[in-house]
């Protein structure tokens, strides 16, 4: 396995992510998937705003930079124009599952033939720590001091679940980065979904549960090992959703 | 040969839309402004176009800088309280230099306010739309004619500059029904847009479409760029109609339905023997400044009466246009109530009195 190689499809730009941050292994996963199916060239990215906002300088294909949440409505305008071409989205959870649920549950509800890699790391990132929709329960963020509560922020929003449930969507399905294992597992949901899309199947989706030592205030391995005791517990890995299977399925 | 046909401003806006070459539609229903949706639902499809309806305004505007980003004429719609939430996408595509037709059929505000017309987005619509330095182009139609007109120029002005443009219209010229002509206007020639996101197709380098600038220095730099397209904006695209106002001592400056009942008033000024006139900005950004400026040098103008169906929105700008070297007063209706001929003759015969 050669994984050392940058993938063609990644620039030489080098990231600005933090030490031990999984942002770079999840553009890696992204960019094999272009180079594995030789659409580079076909291909329009769409960064968020969040950590990954400069993800427009790390791809080496097309690339939008779009409104904070708003990536999912600007990869409905850009793929109605290029049918034919392969769309993606890059979303944090703020940008995802809060400013931009709306437009995340629409691309769903209408089958966009886009891909969605939705970067969970239960805080914002970007901003310095704050609550994100997906905070777990007493979770400690810099706007949730005490632990977030159920009493007071609710509870944490399950992506894959709750988009599972839209007939338009084609396929989603929850991975870690957290061991060289599900690093494997999360390249191939990551190619599964760019092939669904390529089929014009409907909305694909690729949750990946990522680490974000800076503002969990944890080592890079300790780091990792949070994510596993206690995001994998609330956020389990799987498949919610393949239409190619259906039928196989539950 | 001129085929005239009867219809509706919005739909007119519509039709002249898909005849410019727009392929794609983005909207949210919201009166006075759904006809513009409706045509394009029945119409997009026999041209191969699309029309979609959006979940909300703000990701209609969001699907149209994605359009716009992959190199599509593109156009959406809305009324008052709708364009105030495509306000942070309009923000984003005049950062990312794209350009796009918005159409705000103007109701009466704040708030959800009224469905009736008005004239209460001009603040907002030459100062005021999106965060950050900026102008978008802002054309005011006053006839049905001019609605479709005005929407070729539009999409042209769009991709010349790489700019949002907006029709500023309202729920009177919407609803009317007029004779139009959509004969073949020569359009202007449009740059390629080799800066578009269409797959490099291993041909070229990524384009890239991004309106972050991280560093002070680079966001300056693009920003002073931009400024310097609207100062050629401001040199060429001026447009503005004038009536009786060559010997007018009384100049009444008015826009879009506004004009028409100002115009009917002026007459009857005249009949009074009035010397009143009315100057009618079509591109209120850029807004006619110097041509005011020279009316108001003329020594026999006494006085400028600027009408709106608002509180008095364009009025501040006259007073700088012409550096308030002339008495400048307004008279308006809001909230949906359309002036009328009589009130703005009684205001015109006050401006002659008062001098
Ligand atoms: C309209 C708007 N609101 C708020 C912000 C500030 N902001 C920037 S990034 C961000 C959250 C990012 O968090 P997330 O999407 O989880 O991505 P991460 O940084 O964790 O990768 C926020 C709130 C903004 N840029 N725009
Ligand atoms: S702040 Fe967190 S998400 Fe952002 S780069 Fe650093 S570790 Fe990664």
């Amino acid at each position: 396995m050669v994984v050392f190689q940058k993938p063609h499809a990644l620039t030489d730009t080098p990231f600005h992510y933090c030490p031990g941050c999984t942002h770079g292994i999840v553009h890696r996963l992204v960019a094999e998937a272009i180079d594995d199916l030789g659409v580079e060239g076909d291909t329009i990215g769409i960064a968020p705003v969040g950590c990954s906002v400069f993800a427009y300088n790390y791809f080496n294909c097309d690339m939008i930079e779009a409104p904070h949440g708003r990536a999912p409505a600007v990869a409905t305008g850009v793929k109605r124009v290029h049918p034919s071409k392969i769309v993606f989205t890059y979303q944090g959870d703020g940008d995802l599952a809060a400013i931009g649920t709306a437009e995340t549950v629409h691309v769903g509800a209408r089958g966009e033939n886009i891909t969605i890699i939705f970067i969970n790391n239960a805080i914002y990132g970007m901003t310095g720590g704050q609550m994100a929709p997906t905070t777990l329960l007493d979770q400690v963020t810099t706007t949730s001091p005490y632990g977030r509560k159920k009493e007071i922020q609710g509870m944490p929003v399950k992506v894959c679940e709750m988009l599972a449930t839209l007939d338009g969507v084609a396929y989603a399905e929850r991975v870690s980065v957290d061991s060289v294992k599900n690093v494997l597992a999360a390249k191939k949901a990551v190619k599964k979904a760019f092939e669904i899309q390529q089929k014009g199947l409907g909305l694909s989706i690729v949750e990946v549960l990522s680490t974000c030592p800076t503002n969990w205030g944890l080592s890079p391995l300790k780091a990792v090992e949070w994510l596993r005791e206690n995001m994998m517990p609330y956020y389990p890995l799987g498949v919610y959703k393949d239409v190619t299977k259906e039928g196989e399925q539950k | 040969m001129a085929e005239k046909l009867l219809m509706k401003g919005n739909e007119a806006i519509a039709e002249a839309a898909i005849r410019s070459g727009c392929r794609f539609f983005f909207g949210y229903p919201i009166t006075p402004q759904t006809e513009i949706s409706e045509y394009m639902a029945k119409n997009m499809p026999k041209v191969n176009g699309l029309c979609l309806q959006a979940e909300s305004e703000v990701a209609a505007i969001n699907m149209v800088l994605g359009a716009s980003a992959a190199g599509a004429r593109v156009l959406t719609s809305s009324s008052s309280p709708g364009v105030s939430l495509k306000s942070e996408g309009i923000s984003y595509l005049v950062g990312s230099d794209l350009p796009c037709v918005i159409v705000n059929v103007q109701r009466g505000g704040p708030g959800l306010g009224g469905i009736q017309p008005a004239q209460s987005d001009y603040n907002q619509a030459t100062k005021g739309l999106g965060h950050g330095d900026q102008h978008i182009i802002v054309l005011a139609p006053a006839s049905v004619q001019e609605m479709a007109t005005l929407t070729g120029e539009a999409f042209d002005l769009a991709d010349i500059y790489r700019t949002p443009v907006m029709l500023l219209a309202d729920g009177a010229l919407g609803q009317m029904m007029e004779p139009v002509d959509f004969e073949e206007k020569p359009h202007r020639e449009i740059p390629p847009k080799d800066w578009a996101c269409t797959g490099h197709g291993g041909k070229r380098k990524p384009n890239i479409i991004n309106s972050l600038y991280i560093e002070p220095n680079d966001l300056e730099r693009t920003v002073v760029e931009r400024y310097k397209r609207y100062a050629l904006i401001e040199e060429k695209e001026v447009k503005y109609e004038e009536f009786l106002t060559d010997d007018a001592e009384i100049v009444v400056v008015a826009y879009g339905i506004t004009a028409r009942i100002v115009k009917t008033a002026v007459k009857a000024a005249r009949a009074k023997g009035i010397k009143a006139g009315l100057f009618r900005p079509i591109t209120l950004y850029p807004f006619p400044s110097k041509q005011l400026d020279a009316i108001a040098d003329r020594e026999h103008v006494k006085a400028f009466l600027s009408v709106e169906m608002n509180m008095g929105q364009m009025v501040n700008d006259i007073k700088v246009a012409i550096n308030c070297k002339k008495h400048v007063s307004h008279f308006g209706r809001t909230g949906g109530v359309i002036p009328t001929p009589d009130e703005i003759l009684e205001n015109i015969e006050k401006v002659g009195g008062a001098n």
